[in-house]
């Protein structure tokens, strides 16, 4: 399976707009202009694109306390993102939900979601839904690896499989839930070898490198589509920053983080993998990185100069009627 | 002569007409067919006592068995009415909401609210409450209260037949999460259902007896009990008036203060545990906003700060009846104040 040229530029358009993003977001939550708990994508990028971009807009899939990369990949607009990061009422939610529940429903992302492991159950569902309308679309749960080890992750996978669901499981296994290692805390070789005890076909694949992602995840959701049920991926890949922005990180080893920036940087592999083939020139990517800047940076300036919600909005939304 | 059901094959035809009518309506949770891959007959139980036994055989796969995890499909439940179906699913016992409360109170009940109004979650989620079957600590509980104290979730209590149809079609066209509570000992229970389609608005509380005396407020089982303890008092010259809440959330307030303004004297009667529970929360709304009109302190019939004995004998002690009921209404309406005690000595 090999990505078209169309769909290389975008995904180093996607991965390259997350990065710019969480990059962005992390100076901005350190000066104090974003409130709350922000969890950032940064180094994770490849899966996310690598797995939408075989998503179409009716296709769902639910996210993670890491979502933004989720959401960037699945379509959903930067600006609404930003602004509801800053609690803007011109946020994607209104600014009632912030970085942890970021959603677009009508482009299929049903939010980050702020307890670990909260996703999969919601992702099966939203498989029934297209099992039934029979119109070969799919579901994926994005779960950390501190989410795959959830009972609702493994409640998920059994019925999944026994409802021969069109859904894909992609494990993001960063190499820490919060401050502890998943080499610890997951208990099998792998989550792909607990998947398969489920009876699920799953593989585990560096999810640094954007092209064995796309090639797994275009495999898994392919079989979703053609009725052959649920896939699990176990993407091993990396974050650039803690668990949250603020965690001092101190459970990590000394120059980690800079040794994976440096050799393991998964835009980086992208970019030299295509420049080398030819497939794409440094002048596109030149171009796209220059979007991506100035996409951020207009998506910055329109949130800080937006108005927070009125007052009365607290009271709204909680039933379509009262 | 109006044709009778009983509260079960109301909730029966309920769920029959709603999924004939929108095929988005589909049933799901353990054994709500039965037989699922076995060697016997498919719809072998139609739910653990039967409520919805021949669903199958009529709506076939839109009925739909679960394996025992209720975390998975509950949440798929919810992740179905995200995403464009009307499930009604079945969590047997409402003691079970241990193992998948999360989905219910931090997924299906703030999507709209978190998601600045853009999602819509129409779940019903139906489950059992209430003692008397000797079901013991695990399966008797009354625990519509918990779920109350939630925003974004609707809470339907009903007592007759009658309601538990009309109020289950509501909870199905409803757009927003919505708990049906079924009391097991009602089942059984036969009064009036007309065969067609109809609604009972969520946040109206009836008034099942008229009474000037005393306001008995209550619920689910405990309706039938009042009613028993007020017929038994009327006999003394005592009308108590009965008002059947019907749903939680939304609460009925106005009737309840506008009843209360007129009587004076109020006896709340909730099977559940006493603390933090409906009874405390009725209370407190009439000593907050009817405290002039009242002659007496509010009485609470309630059980006990326990959990649901297994023994015969502890269980009907632990549960409130009429005699419970009755005695509370004599106690308010002989209370006197410190200063009347006070003068007639």
């Amino acid at each position: 399976m090999k990505p078209t040229r169309e769909e290389l530029l975008d995904a180093y358009r996607v991965m390259k707009t997350i990065r710019e993003f969480e990059e962005r977001v992390h100076l901005e939550f350190a000066a104090g202009e974003i409130p709350g708990f922000v969890h950032l994508y940064a180094g994770e990028e490849a899966s996310a694109a690598g797995v939408c971009a075989h998503l179409a807009r009716p296709d769902y899939i639910a996210s993670t306390h890491r979502g933004h990369g989720h959401c960037i990949a699945k379509g959903v607009d930067v600006h609404g993102m930003m602004a509801e990061l800053f609690g803007r009422s011109t946020g994607l939610c209104g600014g009632k939900g912030g970085s942890m529940h970021v959603a677009d429903l009508e482009l299929g992302m049903m939010g980050a979601n702020g307890i670990v492991g909260g996703g999969p159950p919601l992702a099966a569902g939203a498989a029934l839904v297209a099992k039934r309308a029979g119109k070969g679309n799919v579901a994926v749960a994005f779960v950390g690896d501190g989410g795959s080890n959830q009972g609702t992750t493994f409640e998920s996978l059994n019925l999944a499989k026994v409802w021969n669901l069109p859904v894909v499981f992609v494990v993001e296994d960063n190499g820490y839930a919060e401050a502890t290692s998943s080499t610890w805390s997951i208990g099998a070789e792998s989550n792909a070898e607990r998947a398969r005890g489920f009876g699920l076909h799953a593989v585990r694949i560096d999810g640094d490198d954007f092209f064995a992602v796309y090639e797994a995840a275009g495999e898994a959701i392919q079989r979703a589509r053609d009725g052959g049920g649920p896939s699990l991926v176990d993407c091993q890949l990396n974050r650039y920053y803690g668990h949250f922005e603020g965690d001092a990180q101190t459970y990590r080893g000394p120059d980690e983080v800079k040794k994976l920036r440096a050799d393991h940087d998964c835009i980086a592999r992208f970019s030299s993998r295509v420049l080398e083939t030819g497939e794409l020139a440094e002048s596109e990517l030149a171009a796209i990185d220059q979007d991506a800047l100035k996409l951020i940076e207009d998506a910055v300036t329109a949130a800080k100069s937006a108005a927070k919600p009125a007052a009365e909005e607290l009271l709204t939304d909680v039933y379509v009627s009262y | 002569m109006a044709r009778r059901l009983s509260f079960q094959q109301a909730i029966n035809e309920a769920l029959d007409q709603e999924m004939a009518r929108d095929e988005s309506v589909i049933l799901m949770g353990e054994d709500v067919a039965g037989g699922q891959g076995a060697e016997g007959e498919m719809d072998a139980w139609g739910g653990v006592l039967g409520v919805t036994k021949g669903l199958y055989a009529k709506h076939g796969d839109r009925v739909m068995d679960t394996p025992i995890s209720e975390s998975a499909f509950v949440g798929a439940a919810i992740g179905a009415a995200a995403s464009g179906l009307r499930p009604v699913v079945e969590l047997m016992f409402n003691d079970f909401m241990g193992v998948c409360f999360d989905q219910i109170f931090n997924q299906a009940a703030k999507f709209r609210y978190m998601f600045g109004g853009k999602a819509e979650t129409p779940v019903v989620i139906r489950t059992m409450i209430g003692a008397g079957f000797r079901g013991a600590a695990q399966h008797s509980q009354t625990l519509y209260s918990i779920f109350t104290h939630i925003p974004g979730l609707k809470c339907v209590v009903p007592s007759t037949p009658y309601d538990a149809k009309g109020l289950l079609i509501e909870a199905i066209r409803d757009n927003d999460p919505v708990v049906f509570f079924e009391h097991k000992k009602l089942y059984p229970l036969e009064g009036e259902v007309p065969e067609e389609l109809y609604t009972i608005p969520f946040g109206e509380a009836e008034i099942v007896r008229e009474g000037e005396d005393v306001t008995i407020i209550t619920l689910a089982e405990m309706v039938h009990e009042s009613i028993k303890a007020a017929e038994t008092l009327a006999e003394n010259g005592v009308e108590c008036e009965v008002i059947d809440l019907r749903t939680t959330s939304p609460l009925d307030e106005e009737t309840l203060l506008d009843c209360v303004a007129a009587t004076g004297r109020v006896v709340v009667v909730d099977e559940a545990n006493p603390r933090c529970s409906i009874a405390t929360d009725i209370s407190a709304l009439i000593a907050q906003h009817a405290f002039g009109a009242l002659k007496a302190p509010i009485q609470m019939v309630t059980a006990p700060h326990t959990p649901v004995p297994f023994a015969d004998n502890l269980e009907d002690l632990y549960k409130p009846g009429a005699e419970k009921i009755a005695s509370a209404v004599r106690e308010v309406l002989e209370y006197q104040t410190w200063e009347a005690t006070a003068s007639k000595n």
